[in-house]
């Protein structure tokens, strides 16, 4: 098994065990790349890859970014803000036209959930989900998976928890899939209003109570409220929320075993996650962000090897 | 399939033993001097060379493992990627005499792929080649060794594969040739 068994990344659910693991394995490589004294290899010379954002973000397309860089592909940029989207035009000619000047991988995020899907069988080229809404982030739970196997030794047997926003979160979906298919058990932690209805038929555990979730777990993922997706009120105040979801020193230290702490980013510090407990000895936040590029260094060169020359 | 054993474990024994003094020859105590075996198994060469080397210097011999996958010139020339094995250079290369070590030399093309990943660890003040076996007369690059262990005629539908103990079971260097009626 060396061969990805998707031609797109558009979603860890489409993914098998094997496919992970061989990203898993491509990016223990990667990873000492980036730590030589040139972090750069030459495979992907003759790739151009486009980054086209109609989201915000920094710290995934950065990734993304350097991922291509340390690959040697060509990119471009682009995001929605400063485009012809603004003007009009639709996601399949944008996205056509940029591909009409010889581009050969897209990597997208959209507000929208399965747009990724949808470009992956309109347009010509290999496409990677960075976040589709609501939906999956598939590169993140791969990160996030590859830092608990680098902690942990292997994530088959692990206990996960993710708090938070559970209703608007991709990368809670994602991470569910990724991490069940590794062999992980995971729970979700949350208020009622923030835990979809039908979560459970996912074969995940739930609790609304953190400290009881915190006990059960050897990792907990502890995920940001997200504000601007948030229509209606799902709770009364932040103050709230934190006092009864936020991560604390008091709590961590509570606990009768020592356990991992991570964060997708952005942080809210003080809301989710406590200033001493994101920069504790427990917090993997930066190994996340540093593996970030290994593992997409690998799903790039993995899906790379599909295009035809 | 006919095979022919073009080394058995004696030969490769003694074979080995002279490149150890070879190098020995040239580079002394090994104070400025370091071996990097190429991945997959080039490694083994050089496991049997640091031992070798070691017991003769009565010192250690710094050595590494290079994995060249993401520097080969047939990325998406192939059917399936080629999966990276691991690579261990604990050590700076900087104005080291390096010695690259592989098993066979055919094509040249690893070797080129090879200097390439090297160089990205530093710039060593000279880079020499170690081969086991030399299939001469079948370079695709201007690419010699230094150091040879045996030089072999070879047809291109042939294949030398080098065997050792830890893999295969026995250590020896076998020629498979293709039957004439096949």
């Amino acid at each position: 098994m060396n061969n990805l068994s998707v031609d797109h990344l558009t979603g860890i659910k489409d993914l098998t065990r094997q496919d992970i693991e061989l990203i898993f394995k491509t990016a223990d490589s990667f990873k000492e790349v980036i730590n030589r004294p040139i972090k750069k290899v030459p495979s992907l010379r003759d790739i151009t890859i486009a980054n086209i954002f109609f989201e915000n973000s920094t710290r995934t397309r950065l990734s993304f970014e350097l991922a291509e860089k340390r690959l040697s592909a060509d990119t471009v940029n682009f995001s929605a803000a400063s485009s012809s989207v603004k003007k009009g035009e639709t996601l399949i000619d944008t996205v056509n036209n940029i591909l009409a000047m010889k581009v050969d991988m897209v990597v997208m995020r959209h507000p929208n959930p399965g747009a990724a899907l949808f470009l992956s069988k309109k347009v010509k080229a290999r496409v990677i989900n960075a976040g589709d809404g609501t939906h999956e982030h598939p590169t993140q739970a791969l990160l996030d998976a590859f830092s608990i196997r680098e902690r942990l030794g292997s994530v088959e047997g692990k206990k996960v928890v993710i708090v938070g926003d559970i209703l608007h979160s991709r990368v809670a979906l994602s991470n569910i899939y990724c991490l069940q298919k590794l062999g992980a058990e995971v729970m979700v932690c949350g208020p009622t209003t923030l835990i979809p209805k039908y979560i459970g038929d996912l074969g995940v555990k739930v609790s609304h109570n953190l400290r009881e979730a915190l006990e059960w777990c050897d990792v907990a993922n502890m995920l940001r409220i997200q504000l601007e997706r948030q229509d209606i009120k799902y709770f009364p105040s932040l103050r709230e929320y934190t006092m009864l979801f936020g991560l604390n020193k008091e709590i961590l230290d509570g606990l009768s075993k020592e356990i991992i702490v991570m964060h997708p980013g952005p942080i809210n510090r003080g809301v989710e996650i406590s200033s001493d407990v994101a920069d504790s000895k427990q917090s993997i936040i930066l190994d996340q962000v540093e593996n970030g590029v290994a593992v997409r260094m690998a799903v790039i060169y993995l899906l790379a090897s599909k295009i035809e020359r | 399939m006919e095979k022919q054993v073009i080394l058995n474990p004696t030969h490769l024994d003694l074979t080995l033993k002279r490149l150890s003094h070879e190098l020995i020859e040239s580079h002394n105590d090994f104070s400025d001097t370091v071996l990097v075996g190429l991945q997959p198994r080039g490694i083994h060469v050089v496991t049997r060379l640091k031992s070798y080397l070691e017991s003769i210097l009565g010192k250690e011999v710094q050595c590494g493992n290079l994995d060249i996958t993401f520097y080969r010139d047939d990325f998406r020339r192939r059917e399936k990627p080629m999966i990276p094995s691991i690579t261990n250079i604990d050590f700076s290369i900087e104005n080291k005499r390096v010695i690259l070590v592989d098993d066979v030399l055919y094509t040249g093309r690893t070797i080129r792929s090879g200097l390439d990943a090297l160089l990205t660890f530093g710039r060593p003040s000279k880079v020499e080649l170690l081969v086991l076996i030399d299939r001469r007369y079948s370079r695709d690059l201007p690419i010699q060794a230094d150091y040879i262990g045996k030089t072999v005629d070879t047809l291109i539908s042939e294949r030398v594969s080098v065997e050792w103990k830890e893999t295969e079971g026995e250590d020896k260097v076998v020629l498979f040739t293709k039957e004439s009626n096949e």
